[in-house]
């Protein structure tokens, strides 16, 4: 897939949005570690802020910083939202109140139960009725959101691609280790414009060396799902045409050619 | 969108297993709700129960084992879709065969399970049964396909929306063939979770009835394999024509009053399929029975086609199946066109008297070449698609 990178909105841990990030990604400053900063949910109106998830808090961050760069309205793009595992707190919520004497759930707590939770109230901010989705495949999930927001975006228009996850609560946390909050988007495009960051090229292939060039950085690739787009962020933060691998299923991996515009 | 054949399909839900128990129950008006008789979720409540899931998967898989996906599993046996899959490997190669599953509520009845202990047991299995990707973890491995693959999870949209997922991961190049589809199953999240949103039904669900008061929960899997169509399809040949996807922007858990999402869904899958309104024989309907979203999808559908054109919903056969309401959808559709059956809608004695008039309450016998089938979801999800038979 030869796409274009029009926007990148980034959340992570010592990693404050694209701008303040991409001096670090391409090792010309430290990366001092800090725990990832989510601010509110300003894009939504106040009932539904009052009653969105952090999850949704990070996924709405990420997606306004990109779309803010770019110059463009996200009621115009399709989005494609792609997480490790929903929204781990709503989950454990409603696991614990089923375990309890009264299964009585709060009706907001299983709506925002559903994976495409971001989806849903990133539509309601935007008013973006344009196709919004949500998909997962676990540890690969942020290579399976760039191949079906690429999909979309050879089809037509801009696409919004949003990784995004947060750690569980216990006793889930036990069982899937996610190390802290991560949120990326990349505005994908099928044609050249004067936005555009770099043309990627995107191909499937037989897994290989993921790592990113920066030891801390690839501590964090490998403690979050989402943080798997790192060696993509670093080959566009240092400008220079090369070719990296993200990880996606045991098997299958993708290459991803970064030519910088 | 250029056709793509439907060389395979599946179905299992309350109403049996594979297209011809569908069929029968179909033509003969049959629904499978019943008193929900599920032990450990005791609710009051009609509810579609697939039977027989009691038996573990085999030893290989035994790491998978949980309800939702032994309910995939059986829709691997239904209608010969395993061996499809194994000649479309052959023919293909397992890494060109896409493998794009669908679910809402994945395993999480085991987690339910878990809690209820007060701690999660040592061999919990979390990526294989809890994950929302465990299902499509499992049939990746169960299938032995080695191509692209992800569980796409709009709630009751799940599965519709991967026919759009197959189309264009296949004008992508991404592969040549893809197996879509899924399966929901029984949990406490979903079962106490709209009983808290207030909308299941007394009784039976009654889809457009003047008396209709929510939802029955279903069970259902079924899959589809999509391949690119020859440029002469063979006479009868069953066809994905187009489909659309919109947003709501409207509310997290309840439909657009003025269903302006859902017609922009149904006017995107006509344009996709280059076809007029008029040349819909059928549309298969959301339609879950709840005041709102059936109200809001009838004025959809009759601002764009009209009141005439023969309508219905299967959630008074199936119940509302989630995630796997589109593969319902599919088999219905397929069934429609096969057997020339408009189907028609157990329990509603009473149409809702501002509904338009094409609604089907009896089923009947009519031709029917192209099928439009409509699936909304929580998050304001709105997905419509096209099959059709190819002209003899």
């Amino acid at each position: 897939m030869k796409l274009f990178l029009d926007a990148v909105g980034l959340r992570g841990p010592g990693l404050d949005g694209w701008e303040a990030s991409a001096p670090i990604l391409a090792g010309n400053a430290p990366y001092l570690p800090a725990s990832t900063a989510i601010p509110p949910a300003a894009l939504l109106p106040p009932n539904e802020r009052r009653r969105a998830p952090q999850t949704v808090k990070l996924a709405l961050a990420v997606g306004a910083e990109a779309f803010a760069s770019a110059g463009i309205a996200p009621s115009d793009c399709a989005a494609v939202f792609a997480s490790s595992g929903g929204d781990g707190e709503t989950i454990h919520g409603i696991l614990a109140t089923l375990a309890g004497p009264v299964r009585e759930l709060s009706p907001t707590r299983f709506h925002n139960s559903v994976h495409n939770v971001a989806a849903g109230y990133w539509s309601i901010a935007t008013g973006a009725k344009t196709p919004a989705t949500s998909l997962c495949a676990h540890d690969g999930s942020l290579a399976a959101g760039l191949l079906e927001a690429g999909a979309q975006a050879l089809a037509g228009g801009i696409v919004a691609m949003v990784a995004y996850d947060l750690p569980y609560p216990e006793p889930l946390a036990s069982a899937r280790h996610i190390g802290a909050a991560f949120g990326v988007t990349l505005l994908l495009s099928s044609v050249v414009s004067t936005r555009s960051l770099a043309r990627l090229e995107i191909e499937l292939c037989a897994p290989g060396d993921y790592a990113c060039v920066t030891p801390e950085l690839e501590a964090l690739r490998r403690d979050i799902p989402a943080a798997r787009v790192l060696p993509l962020l670093e080959a566009l933060a240092r400008r220079e045409e090369t070719a990296v691998m993200l990880e996606y299923l045991e098997d299958l991996a993708l290459t991803v050619r970064v030519v910088p515009l | 969108m250029k056709p793509l054949l439907i060389s395979g399909l599946s179905l299992v839900s309350a109403l049996g297993d594979g297209l011809d128990a569908t069929w029968n129950a179909l033509r003969e008006g049959r629904s499978a709700l019943a008193p929900c008789e599920f032990e450990e979720l005791p609710i009051d409540a009609w509810v579609g129960e697939v039977q027989g899931l009691d038996t573990r998967l085999p030893a290989d898989f035994s790491v998978f084992d949980c309800r939702n996906n032994r309910l995939a599993e059986r829709a691997l046996a239904a209608d010969g879709f395993e061996q499809k899959v194994a000649r479309a490997i052959a023919t293909y190669g397992a890494q060109r065969v896409g493998l794009f599953t669908g679910t809402s509520t994945s395993g999480i009845l085991t987690t339910e399970r878990a809690y209820q202990t007060g701690a999660l047991p040592d061999d919990f299995a979390y990526a294989e049964t809890h994950n929302t990707y465990a299902l499509g973890r499992f049939m990746r491995a169960r299938l032995g396909l080695a191509g692209p693959s992800f569980t796409l999870s709009t709630a009751c949209a799940a599965t519709a929306k991967l026919f759009a997922v197959a189309s264009r991961m296949i004008e992508a190049g991404l592969c040549d063939a893809a197996v879509i589809g899924g399966a929901d199953s029984f949990c406490g999240t979903t079962l106490f979770g709209f009983h808290a949103l207030g909308v299941m039904a007394q009784g039976p669900c009654r889809p457009f009835d003047a008396a209709r008061n929510g939802i029955s929960i279903g069970e259902a899997a079924g899959f589809a394999l999509l391949e690119r169509a020859s440029e002469a399809p063979e006479p009868g040949a069953l066809l994905l024509l187009g489909t659309g996807e919109s947003s709501d922007a409207y509310h997290m858990s309840s439909p657009d009053p003025e269903g302006t999402g859902a017609a922009f869904a149904m006017r995107q899958a006509l344009a996709d399929a280059k076809l007029t309104p008029e040349e819909i024989d059928y549309i298969n309907l959301h339609g879950t029975a709840t005041l709102v979203g059936d109200a809001a999808e009838d004025k959809a559908v009759t601002n764009l086609f009209g009141p005439a054109t023969p309508r219905s919903s299967a959630k008074g056969f199936t119940g509302h199946t989630l995630g796997a309401a589109g593969m319902v959808g599919a088999a219905v559709a397929a069934i429609a066109i096969r057997h020339g059956l408009l189907p028609g809608s157990p329990h509603t004695e009473r149409l809702d008297p501002a509904f338009a008039s094409g609604h089907v309450l009896a089923g009947r016998h009519a031709a029917v070449r192209h099928v439009m089938c409509n699936a909304f979801g929580f998050g304001g999800v709105n997905c419509s698609f096209i099959l059709g038979r190819n002209a003899p």
